[in-house]
């Protein structure tokens, strides 16, 4: 009987240990490789883009679903270390400075009491990361929100002390190893075994959110980016340089790494939700407007066009039509002739104010953007008694539209930095990714992922968050399964993809002001 | 003690019984130890669950078989296109069974059951992979039913009796694959009812054509378990007045469950005077279970096609009373899973499988014996999907490779007197 109890015993303890396992577990050598590139320390630098910043604001989720999160999670699988993140301390977004609150709370998507979704400033708690409270290491992503491509080799960017006056980044003085880092000096002392660079987008970005008040330094011809202002396009040479010395850098331990284009920010919900045509008018008002400028289209126009003053073809773009229905708003277009000096002489004799306001008078096409946040600009009545309606009877300023003129700037200037960054990436063996046609593809036809289509639509769409310039998790994804592929056909590397399906898009919260 | 060895070796190389979707058949140690064998065997009062007709034909006037088994599962799960991986808590089942027979005279005895022939649980990480289908799922099913035996001769007997079921459920999962509130926590919704209670019946035949050789016939109802306003809790939707959107709290939920009729026909034959061979064929009717349909009492639905079919399971027994105190088995079955290609839901993921069982009885005195019973279940590896998942209309399959184990010991009592 012992004997059988025995027999018994080492039986059951035998099938205990039969625990299910699979002939080819995923965690176990040989399903996936790293190819010829070493995951163990990966870096990213870039910008918003990279730090995972969505709905105007950085906060914890949306840090976790940065692109490099994503991407890190699928190099786990493949010899990838873990991936450290200079996490916000909560989901409000925003951020304080001694105390007082200097960046806003993120937007989520609110619904009014007729039901109509918009994106509102998040008011359901208020933000606690501390700028000042620095974290005391460097992190995997060194992703900092606003930086050009300059910034990452700027001494200094990061120096808490110089935040309030707008001479450094808030993002980077949280983790900036001292006063007078550098983003990128801070990412090579981690000796990165591999690294992603996604940077430039800003230096032509703010040039076109701003509706291209800044300045075109492949214009001015100024190669000295310290003297450069936010809104301007960085000069062609400049990138070009600094890119150089990024990638000699981060390559320096013979790293390899994937590299990122920059999309075409025209194709941004940001520029592309705000019709030009967006002021209704009916017939007995089109009527009235029209009678009001009447006098610029029939006498001035033709008038300084006679007297050489204006092109013939300039005088036609300058027309004011009004028509019953949709209208193109008017706006102030500094590419035109100030005529507001001669109109106020004879044979004109206009009044200061009036001529003030027709001086670079045209009417908007359907070629010219107006930015997301000009939305609101249009259509005000400034007086109360309807005699001067933005958009309308008063142009929009320079800042609310980014002409075709200000459109192509952007695009020469992106142009030369794409070929850069594809020159320098074959140059170097590095994986490159073409995110210009994946935004590309969005804005057009859509991608497909398993329950739908992500578009560039704005807040229906799946591919942009609330700000309509940053992307949604769900973009993020589409953009690591890029980078995947990229990577595996330049490093012979194995690599799970993800599914876009799994990723969210925009928040919903009716905790709002 | 040769013999003893090529027991256990039966019992190890062969495969045992369990059965598909949410049947758990561990309904007595001796039959469990035989592959779960027991429609034509008269051994114990597990006949009140085996087959009632044949306890007339104990020996003993009054019979008890208690008894109970931990049942250690574990499920792993693989996707290698997306490099995911999940595997289950490693839970316990406690399937417990209560059996007593009492002969009233020569031709009529009368017995009592308490068993769980229905029942799962499993806990998947929270927010795995497919939590959009299931975070986890305990179904509890307690079967109490009084039965009639009746000797209509030396060789046919008939059996039957009504059955009480009390039943309870508590089940998880997420609203969707990304819903979450400001803080990035997944949507999800609770269901938890207990007291469902319903009323089914079996009848049961037994014929003995010789000494040593029976047959048995079994046949057990189907029961529908109707939750109604059971409680629903649903957590971490996003503060909104959007529409579709369902409030945070609690809310009632209808649903049915059915538990399907089982059909089982099966022989015995003593074939030396210490050796049994048993054979039993179950038909399980699961294509009642065609979906599961949640009603919210917010208003909110879940329909979740399940489109299960039929399913069999051959089970094959033996016993050597090696002594006069101890009786060794062993025993081997074959179980279909119930699961349509497609219909590979993560709440019940059972494929195929082999069951290998072994066990013994050891009478301390000719009135009480002791029975030990374990089982393993052998799953392969399956590449399986749901695909009646749905989002913004669109079927989004859910799919991998999975792979089960289950084990159980158990442990029992059998009185005579």
């Amino acid at each position: 009987m012992k004997n059988n109890i025995k027999y018994l015993a080492v039986l059951a303890l035998g099938l205990v240990a039969c625990e299910p396992e699979f002939d080819n577990p995923i965690d176990e050598a040989g399903v996936y490789s790293s190819g010829e590139a070493d995951f163990s320390n990966y870096v990213a630098l870039g910008n918003s883009l990279t730090a995972g910043f969505a709905d105007s604001a950085l906060y914890i989720t949306g840090q976790e679903n940065s692109y490099p999160n994503i991407l890190s999670q699928q190099f786990a699988l493949a010899g990838g270390g873990e991936f450290t993140q200079p996490l916000m301390a909560d989901n409000t977004g925003g951020a304080l400075l001694g105390g007082t609150q200097i960046l806003n709370n993120r937007f989520v998507l609110a619904f009014d009491a007729d039901g109509n979704p918009g994106p509102s400033i998040y008011a359901g708690a208020m933000p606690t990361t501390e700028i000042s409270n620095n974290l005391g290491s460097s992190f995997n992503n060194m992703g900092v929100p606003g930086a050009k491509s300059f910034h990452l080799a700027a001494p200094g960017y990061g120096n808490v002390a110089g935040v309030a006056a707008g001479a450094a980044n808030p993002y980077f003085a949280r983790f900036a190893s001292s006063a007078d880092a550098t983003v990128i000096a801070d990412a090579v002392a981690q000796s990165p075994t591999f690294f992603s660079l996604w940077i430039g987008n800003n230096d032509i970005l703010s040039y076109a959110t701003s509706g291209g008040v800044g300045e075109d330094h492949n214009v001015t011809g100024n190669i000295d980016p310290s003297t450069y202002g936010s809104s301007d396009i960085t000069n062609s040479n400049v990138f070009a340089s600094v890119y150089n010395d990024l990638l000699a850098a981060l390559t320096a331990n013979g790293a390899k790494g994937a590299v990122l284009n920059l999309p075409s920010v025209t194709s941004l919900p940001f520029f592309t939700t705000v019709p030009t045509n967006a002021v209704p008018l009916d017939a007995q008002t089109a009527a009235f407007l029209n009678s009001q400028f009447a006098a610029y289209n029939t006498q001035i126009l033709p008038g300084l066009a006679g007297l050489s003053i204006i092109t013939a073809e300039e005088a036609a773009s300058r027309q004011i039509n009004f028509v019953a229905g949709q209208n193109f708003v008017t706006i102030v277009d500094e590419s035109l002739t100030d005529i507001s000096t001669i109109i106020q002489g004879a044979p004109f004799n206009l009044d200061a104010q009036t001529a003030g306001l027709l001086g670079q008078l045209r009417q908007a096409t359907s070629s010219d953007l107006i930015p997301l946040t000009s939305a609101g600009n249009i259509g005000v009545d400034l007086t109360g008694n309807g005699t001067l309606i933005t958009g309308v009877s008063v142009p929009l300023g320079d800042a609310d539209v980014l002409t075709e003129a200000e459109q192509a700037a952007v695009a020469s200037a992106q142009d030369s930095f794409n070929a850069t960054i594809r020159a320098l990436a074959a140059a170097n063996g590095l994986a490159f990714v073409d995110v210009k046609s994946i935004l590309s593809q969005a804005a057009s036809s859509g991608i497909p992922f398993d329950s739908g289509v992500v578009t560039s639509t704005f807040v229906t769409g799946g591919g942009f968050s609330l700000d309509g310039v940053h992307p949604t998790p769900r973009a993020h994804a589409i953009l690591t399964n890029a980078m995947l592929e990229e990577i595996e056909d330049t490093y012979g590397a194995i690599l799970p993809s993800v599914n876009p399906g799994d990723y969210g898009t925009v928040t919903l919260s009716n905790e709002v002001n | 003690m040769k013999k003893l060895l090529l027991l256990v070796l039966f019992a190890l190389v062969t495969l045992v019984t369990y059965a598909g979707g949410y049947r758990v058949s561990v309904q007595g140690q001796r039959a469990m130890a035989m592959g779960h064998t027991g429609v034509a065997v008269v051994n114990s009062a597990e006949l009140v669950f085996f087959n009632p007709a044949g306890l007339v034909y104990l020996e003993n006037k009054l019979n008890v078989s208690v008894g109970a088994s931990g049942i250690f599962t574990d499920v792993i799960y693989q996707n290698s296109e997306f490099g995911t991986s999940s595997e289950t808590d490693s839970s316990v089942g406690t399937p417990l069974n209560l059996y007593g027979s009492y002969k009233v005279n020569d031709w009529l005895a009368l017995g009592l059951g308490v068993y769980t022939p229905y029942g799962s649980e499993v806990t998947w990480p929270t927010d795995w992979a497919g939590s959009h289908l299931v975070n986890n799922i305990e179904l509890a099913a307690i079967y109490i039913q009084p039965v009639v035996s009746i000797k209509l001769s030396d060789q046919f007997s008939i059996g039957g009796g009504p059955i009480y079921v009390t039943g309870s459920v508590n089940f998880n999962r997420n609203a969707n694959r990304t819903t979450t509130d400001i803080d990035g926590n997944r949507a999800n919704i609770t269901i938890d009812d207990s007291g469902v209670n319903n009323w089914g019946w079996s009848v049961s035949a037994m014929f003995n054509p010789t000494d040593n050789f029976r047959l048995g016939f079994s046949y057990r109802s189907e029961i529908i378990l109707e939750a109604e306003g059971g409680e629903a809790t649903f957590s971490n939707f996003p503060v909104t007045t959007a529409p579709g959107v369902p409030a945070n709290g609690t809310t009632t939920f209808d649903a049915e469950l059915p538990l399907p009729a089982e059909l089982t026909i099966g022989l015995s034959y003593q074939f030396h005077k210490k050796w049994l061979f048993a054979f039993d064929y179950n038909r399980q009717f699961w294509d009642v279970y065609e979906s599961l349909d949640l009603q919210f009492g917010n208003g909110a639905t879940s329909i979740n096609p399940r489109n299960y079919k039929n399913s069999s399971v051959y089970r094959f027994g033996l016993q050597y009373d090696a002594t006069s105190k101890i009786s060794l088995r062993a025993g081997y079955y074959i179980d279909e899973s119930p699961v349509q290609s497609g219909f590979f839901a993560p709440e019940t993921p059972r494929n195929d499988s082999q069951g290998f069982s072994g066990g013994l009885s050891f009478a301390i005195t000719p009135k009480l014996a002791i029975d030990a019973s374990f089982f393993y279940l052998r799953f392969e590896e399956v590449d399986a999907s749901y695909d009646s998942y749905q989002e913004n209309g669109e079927s989004v399959p859910f799919g991998g490779t999975y792979k089960s184990s289950a084990f159980a010991p158990g442990l029992g009592l059998t009185y005579k007197l």
